[in-house]
């Protein structure tokens, strides 16, 4: 197949398109405009509708209603504007409609800068928004995922009627690379709950109040049954050079891409070190991280954070063996031999 | 014409989805909502669109509305329901949308959602229920209260210096260009009510013809909350607030413009490849390529003033490298640096596998300014290779344990009589000098980065340039 060399957040915005989305309500933001800007470019071009709202609570909204007639729909935005959608987030978890929401991660907290960061992990992988609920959260490392994992979330999210999140950052964002485009779905699932325009079921409803709280928790318990399901089927991660590593670096996003590096060039100087990669955030990888453990020394956890999943990874190890964090916030990008320093230092320890 | 006495066909039978008593609202005695509620059910029998309209209730107190109506239902957030039904009315244009709001929930929370729903004119119906206050919360002061009313939060009575006045929505929204129909009417005696029965009519009528946004604020009365009997509380609204929320209609453009049809969206993936522009499968082609022992892989920088043609020299190297069969990663500095001053990428270009993105150790740096020059000249590896433009940069590199290829590209692109083409002459010399890639496999890729195509051959000459300019030195 040919390739096109494609900046990730237009290949999401292919991605989606291929996979049968029509509908796209955003609001600019960078690093993540161009998500919006391909969105307006091309949605027209196949029959689809693209609206800047008025702020990214009205696009979130707007993607309420969209998913609830049953349609593929998204929204994209970077940080301060995923604070934003929080509520809607919640609302549409609680309806229980599927969408694609994706976060390109910029430097915090507050309008902090648009670098790259990895500091809305929490954020999104924990649940933002109010009540308790769960999503799945993927999160890309090259132009070609940003295509594949879009795709592969409307899949997810239309079968659990769920939201579904692409987590990337600023440089996956604005990165070009190769991408090649899989074929196109032809036909989407039939959505037998959603409002329709015609022949309206008398009992259709897109709701999450219930003001009985037996009734509330029944739905709730209903939740849980479907993140059990979720957590079963669609954990996913990479592991490079892990089979004789006696140290595993963990990272996701384009921080993977550099440990990729530092994993080449200390496997050069006859370090037995190996890289996961969680490629869903949520579900969490955690039982290949407690295999892993069993068989390690130690592990080493680097994000362009205070350290938000690495409290995941030390869940998961349980205090068998010793976690390390090396961080870098603001929108700073260690370089591999930053890191390699931090990891030999940390060996000394 | 639907009977008085008998139920809308539109409401439920039995309000199943209510606890309780089903066969009674959860409205208050004399509340307007039950009212409302009967005028807008009997006109969606009437106009025989009860199987395609779809209701969305608000937060409030007709958050339950959807009790009622046997309608599709979508419930939205506090002051979200202009968005919520932005969003499926796009989807089913074909579909009759309601947005039923009370005033904290529009005129508050979403004050914002309905200025901006009215002003991109969106073909649905908004009922707006103004009672001056918060009912569902328990009587709180809302936009609309009235100047020195009492509420639980404004306990001594709405002051207007630290408060402000009640919201006129219908006047503010009459300041847009987009909505066809905007009318105040009041359910207070059956004269009113007849007005009030008249103007939900109207407004549904418009959104069937496909006109546009049309808005029915109705004034509307909350015993409950204002502590009232239904029948004082009505006298108190004749009194208090219609004095305040003049009725009225303050647009109608509903005569002059005209009727349109509906189109439905269908979805459609025929040929959804070529509207993507994604390129078509075509046969791999092969060149040979023998890049020179230091630039096997190449981590390039490349770096200058914007406006050089920096990012777009790296997208050409990268876009060639790829038809080449190599992989590769172009990485621009992005956001205030773009809007001038500096600019710079990171281009990967490898047989194995691309990691960091980001080149933090350039095997090659290209400098078209002295800034970038003196900024990455210490980065680069040893047996490295540093482009720099002679023509700008009046300075030699201080590395001596790197390839240093001085080329005066912005005066021979003046010469080929356009500046701007000094990074293609840089390409040329970046070829020349490494191998990496060639002119044939830069040729096929140009078409793919440089947009006009009526640009072409000068770009192909400069190319040229820039390597006989290498070859003629290396001969030398």
């Amino acid at each position: 197949m040919a390739k096109q060399l494609i900046k990730g957040n237009e290949a999401i915005v292919k991605g989606a398109i291929l996979a049968g989305c029509r509908f796209y309500f955003g609001y600019p933001i960078t690093p993540a405009s161009e998500i919006a800007e391909a969105a307006a470019f091309y949605l027209p071009v196949v029959g689809g509708t693209f609206i800047q709202a008025e702020s990214e609570s009205a696009a979130i909204n707007m993607l309420y209603g969209a998913a609830s007639g049953g349609v593929r729909a998204m929204t994209a935005s970077s940080s301060p504007g995923m604070s934003l959608k929080q509520e809607g987030i919640s609302y549409a978890a609680g309806s229980e409609l599927p969408m694609v929401i994706v976060d390109v991660m910029r430097g915090g907290p507050g309008l902090g800068n648009i670098a790259p960061a990895q500091a809305d992990y929490n954020q999104m992988v924990k649940g933002g928004g109010h009540g308790g609920y769960k999503m799945v959260v993927l999160a890309p490392n090259s132009a070609q995922e940003m295509c594949d994992l879009t795709m592969l979330a409307f899949d997810v999210a239309d079968k659990y009627r769920n939201p579904a999140v692409i987590l990337a950052d600023g440089f996956v964002g604005q990165m070009m690379e190769p991408v090649e485009f899989p074929e196109p779905v032809m036909e989407l699932p039939k959505k037998e709950w959603a409002i329709q325009a015609d022949a309206q079921d008398e009992f259709r409803l897109v709701s999450s109040i219930d003001l009985e709280p037996e009734e509330l928790e029944k739905h709730n318990v209903h939740l849980q049954q479907k993140y059990a399901a979720m957590e079963a089927n669609h954990v996913m991660f990479e592991d490079y050079q892990t089979e004789d590593a006696e140290l595993v670096v963990i990272g996701y996003g384009v921080v993977s891409r550099i440990l990729h590096s530092v994993v080449d060039e200390l496997r050069g100087k006859g370090v037995k070190i190996g890289l996961m990669r969680p490629i869903s955030l949520w579900p969490f990888p955690k039982n290949h991280i407690i295999e892993l453990a069993a068989r390690i020394k130690r592990f080493f956890v680097v994000e362009l954070s205070d350290g938000q999943m690495v409290d995941d990874v030390r869940l998961a190890v349980n205090g068998k063996i010793p976690v390390q964090f090396y961080g870098r916030y603001g929108g700073v990008v260690p370089s591999p031999d930053e890191i390699i320093a931090q990891i030999m230092k940390k060996n000394e320890a | 014409m639907a009977n008085a006495l008998i139920k809308a066909d539109s409401f439920y039978e039995l309000y199943e989805r209510k606890s309780g008593i089903q066969d009674v609202t959860h409205y208050c005695p004399g509340c307007g909502h039950g009212v409302l509620h009967k005028l807008i059910a009997e006109a969606i029998d009437d106009f025989g669109i009860r199987e395609r309209t779809i209701l969305i209730s608000p937060v409030g107190c007709s958050v339950f509305a959807y009790y009622y109506f046997r309608v599709g239902n979508i419930q939205a957030a506090h002051g979200r329901a202009p968005a919520v039904s932005t969003g499926i009315k796009r989807v089913h244009p074909e579909s009759i949308v309601i947005s039923y709001q009370g005033d904290g929930d529009l005129a508050a929370i979403g004050g914002n959602h309905i200025i901006q729903a009215a002003n991109r004119g969106e073909n649905i119906t908004v009922f707006f229920v103004n009672n001056a206050i918060y009912g569902m919360t328990g009587g709180q002061m809302a936009p609309t209260t009235l100047a020195g009313q009492k509420t639980t939060t404004s306990p001594y009575g709405r002051n207007v210096n630290s408060e402000g006045y009640p919201l006129k929505v219908c006047e503010l929204l009459s300041s847009l260009e987009a909505p066809v129909y905007i009318e105040r009417v009041a359910l207070t005696d059956p004269k009113n009510t007849t007005k009030v029965r008249r103007a939900v009519r109207k407004a549904l009528q418009n959104q069937i013809d496909n006109k546009g946004f049309s808005l029915v604020e109705v004034l509307s009365v909350c015993p409950s909350n204002w502590k009232m009997t239904p029948v004082q509380s009505k006298q108190w609204l004749v009194d208090n607030m219609i004095p305040q929320f003049p009725l009225g209609v303050f647009r109608d453009k509903t005569a002059e413009i005209p009727n349109r049809e509906t189109i439905r969206n269908t979805f459609d993936q025929s040929g959804v490849r070529e509207k993507l522009e994604i390129p078509a499968n075509e046969k791999q082609v092969q060149y040979s390529l023998q890049p020179k022992m230091d630039f096997a892989n190449p981590k390039l920088v490349i770096a200058g003033f914007g406006g050089q043609g920096v990012l777009i020299l790296g997208l050409g190297i990268a876009q060639a490298a790829m038809q080449a069969g190599y992989n590769v990663s172009w990485l621009p500095s992005y956001g205030p640096e773009m809007r001038g001053g500096t600019a710079n990428c990171n281009v990967n270009i490898s047989r194995e596998r691309v990691g960091s993105p980001l080149v933090t150790k350039p095997t090659v740096l290209i400098a078209m300014n002295l800034p970038s020059l003196e900024k990455f000249d210490s980065k680069v590896e040893a047996n490295g290779l540093i482009i720099y433009d002679t023509s700008l940069i009046n300075k030699q590199p201080t590395r001596q344990d790197v390839h240093v290829l001085g080329i005066p590209a912005t005066q021979m692109a003046d010469e080929l009589g356009n500046t701007r083409i000094a990074n293609m002459v840089i390409l040329g010399a970046f070829i020349a000098y490494t191998a990496v890639l060639n002119k044939e496999v830069v040729f096929d890729a140009l078409p793919n980065f440089i947009k006009r195509k009526n640009l072409l051959p000068l770009n192909e000459s400069a190319i040229i340039r820039g390597m006989e300019y290498v070859l003629n030195k290396v001969t030398n």
